[in-house]
């Protein structure tokens, strides 16, 4: 069993007492990022990522890494309390979580949405500690051909699995690589798509796009509804939550569903958010009853946020093996490997074993952290929520200008995340994903140069994608994945029946009455 | 709604529009040691103008008739977003402390209704906190203005 020899290792890296404190503050900056509205993981880290330059790898992804985990646990806050998703992902958790909190079982619900995530998380950790290593020792048989695969592979599952207009995620996607395409074309040494700019030499970086589409745009958006914030109180006593803990073991199945649902999804890049909206779906349909989901069911609580949490953490075994990010957020560390001088990809493996290890064993005593200081501090949490809109804004925003600056230390990238900010308000409301934009600013660079090297193995010729076994059945699995859409239509016109199953199922999805109002907002595909 | 979707979509066409011109440019095609530096690019912004495209004829055709965004909603998003840009304008002059301060004054002020000294202490604790953090801890240096060097930083 060498995993469990290096887990060993990973966690007397972790547990030296600086990269503790590290963790703690990091689950701490991360709660309150996931509580604050406009302020979410992706650019949350995003904003952060700059103060790590100066620290040593390891330490600097059990921090960053910590507050991706933090903002997972604090989403829920929110959502049961106050009926505002502080994360996309909790919108689910809306649906039954704050019916429950106006029955007077909000110490309930967030026990069992804690305790759910926490379920969900360690779930994907067990299955990240015994799966990484293998398909880490699969994919370093990867040449680029295969490599530039999986990442069509990885682009098409957003096409496929997305729930908007196939056509708005390409062009989204598109925007990504025209974006990351920007700059010093690192194989010719040609500049491109500068026009004579100096400025635009260093291209333009990701931070800086993750922090205008999801900050400043989420910003104008919540500014747009109008929010105020009304919520219920909360105080989490030791007696609720054993008595919470002694009745959750009856929904293992739910859990164990939602566990799996939440890994399939955080694996292929389709992430927490359609996760934790499935997982509900699926719970609703498979339960005895079924019509009370709504009503403040603690299934209704489980469900969601236990895939939610298993997506986001299993998002980060793709990116540790193969380099391709499964959620924004783990984009976002990915692309702090970059900066932190780590080839991401199979070798991390081979060459960096404190890092990789260190990071799993942070992802298990991260949660246990986790869980403890949510259920100790939701009051203190939820109470941020009561300082003044007013005030929580300009500090997001202030927070945003600087954080972009810090990046390449330059003006025009605070320029540059007020216009994405206004780009991420617009595509918000036309219902353009972001996701799949994000992980073509940081995947760009990389999806080229394998493709143009695939390109020069096989002297432009396409079918090197279909040379050998290997590399086809990855390419096909993209290509059925891209022609989803039009192959479950095809589908449905032929049967009728599953028509009406899928109308059910959509329906169930949907918030039945104008409970959600201040969440739609936020749900729409971030 | 409608009129929207087609201003965007026809939007992305024109960035695609130059970043294929540029990429012809720089040369689309094949050299004697493999693809040139527009081979990729030239790919990427075909796809973007054609789904861009797709986008565009479907708005066209469709009748989606809903508001894009009511004029009630898009006076505080303005009155949010005017603000900001002049914070960004201003601070390569009076440096990033100087405009926080000011910037969060304002913000309390006119959207938050406070007319109080609440405001002060937010105002000048929260660049304080800012400059300790990234100054003194994290020694990452921000902009600073003639108020910071009469300071001494």
């Amino acid at each position: 069993m060498d995993e469990i020899s290096s887990l060993i290792g990973g966690f007397a890296t972790v547990l030296q007492p600086y990269n503790l404190v590290l963790m703690v503050v990091g689950i701490v900056l991360g709660v309150i990022i996931g509580v604050l509205p406009g302020l979410g993981g992706a650019n949350g880290v995003a904003i952060l990522l700059p103060l790590t330059f100066s620290m040593s790898p390891t330490s600097a992804i059990i921090m960053l890494s910590c507050i991706y985990w933090g903002a997972l646990f604090g989403g829920a806050i929110t959502s049961i309390l106050f009926n505002i998703p502080g994360e996309p992902w909790s919108v689910a958790t809306t649906f039954d979580g704050y019916p429950m909190a106006q029955k007077g079982q909000a110490a309930e619900a967030l026990t069992a949405a804690f305790t759910s995530s926490f379920v969900g998380a360690l779930f994907a950790v067990v299955l990240i500690t015994f799966l990484a290593p293998l398909v880490a020792q699969f994919a370093l048989r990867f040449g680029p051909p295969e490599l530039f695969s999986v990442m069509f592979l990885a682009f098409c599952s957003f096409v496929g699995l997305g729930r908007g207009s196939p056509f708005k995620t390409v062009a989204s996607m598109m925007i990504g690589f025209w974006l990351a395409a920007i700059g010093l074309d690192s194989i010719t040494g040609r500049l491109r798509l500068t026009f004579g700019s100096y400025e635009l030499m260093r291209g333009v970086d990701f931070l800086v796009v993750v922090i205008g589409l999801f900050g400043i745009g989420e910003i104008l958006l919540t500014i747009e509804e109008g929010l105020t914030f009304k919520g219920k109180n909360a105080r989490i006593n030791p007696r609720i939550v054993l008595e919470t803990w002694k009745e959750l073991p009856k929904y293992w199945a739910t859990s164990l569903r939602s566990a799996i649902i939440g890994c399939w999804l955080g694996i292929t890049p389709a992430g927490a958010t359609p996760a934790s909206f499935m997982s509900y779906g699926i719970a609703k349909r498979m339960s005895k009853d079924g019509d009370a989901f709504g009503t403040g069911r603690i299934e209704g609580v489980v469900a969601p946020e236990t895939a939610a949490h298993a997506a986001g953490t299993s998002a980060l075994l793709p990116m540790l093996t193969l380099g391709i990010p499964g959620s924004p957020t783990a984009a976002v560390l990915l692309g702090g490997l970059l900066i932190w001088g780590l080839q991401p990809g199979p070798m991390l493996f081979v060459e960096q074993k404190e890092f990789v290890w260190g990071l799993i064993a942070s992802m298990y005593l991260g949660n246990i952290v986790g869980l403890i200081v949510v259920l100790a501090a939701v009051p203190w949490f939820a109470a941020i929520l009561r300082i003044p809109f007013s005030i929580i804004a300009s500090v997001i925003l202030v927070l945003c200008a600087i954080g972009a600056y810090t990046v390449h230390n330059a003006i025009l990238d605070v320029w540059f995340v007020l216009l994405f900010g206004v780009v991420g308000y617009i595509f918000k409301k036309l219902d353009y994903p972001l996701a799949p934009m994000v992980l073509a600013i940081v995947l760009g660079d990389r999806a080229e140069s394998s493709f143009r090297q695939a390109m020069l193995m096989s002297q432009g010729d396409l079918s090197i994608f279909w040379a050998n076994g290997l590399v086809a059945s990855i390419s096909g699995l993209a290509v059925v994945l891209l022609f989803w859409p039009l192959l479950s239509r095809l589908r449905l016109w032929l049967t009728e029946k599953r028509f009406f199953v899928r109308r059910r199922v959509q329906e169930d999805v949907a918030p039945t009455d104008g409970r959600t109002e201040a969440g739609s907002g936020k749900s729409r595909a971030k | 709604m409608r009129i929207a979707e087609m201003i965007v979509a026809a939007f992305l066409i024109a960035i695609g529009a130059v970043v294929m011109w540029d990429s012809v440019r720089i040369g689309a095609g094949w050299a004697s040691d493999g693809p040139r530096s527009g081979y990729f690019p030239f790919y990427v912004s075909l796809l973007l103008i054609l789904s861009s495209l797709v986008v565009f004829v479907q708005a066209a055709i469709g009748n989606d008739r809903r508001v894009f965004v009511e004029r009630r909603q898009f006076g505080p998003v303005l009155s949010v977003f005017i603000p900001t840009t002049i914070f960004v304008l201003v601070i390569p002059w009076i440096g990033i402390y100087f405009a926080t301060a000011l910037f969060i004054a304002y913000f309390m002020w006119w959207i938050g209704g406070y007319r109080d000294w609440t405001i002060l202490p937010v105002a000048v604790g929260v660049p304080l906190a800012t400059f300790c953090v990234f100054e003194i801890w994290f020694l990452v240096p921000l902009p600073k203005g003639p108020i910071e060097t009469m300071l001494g930083y």
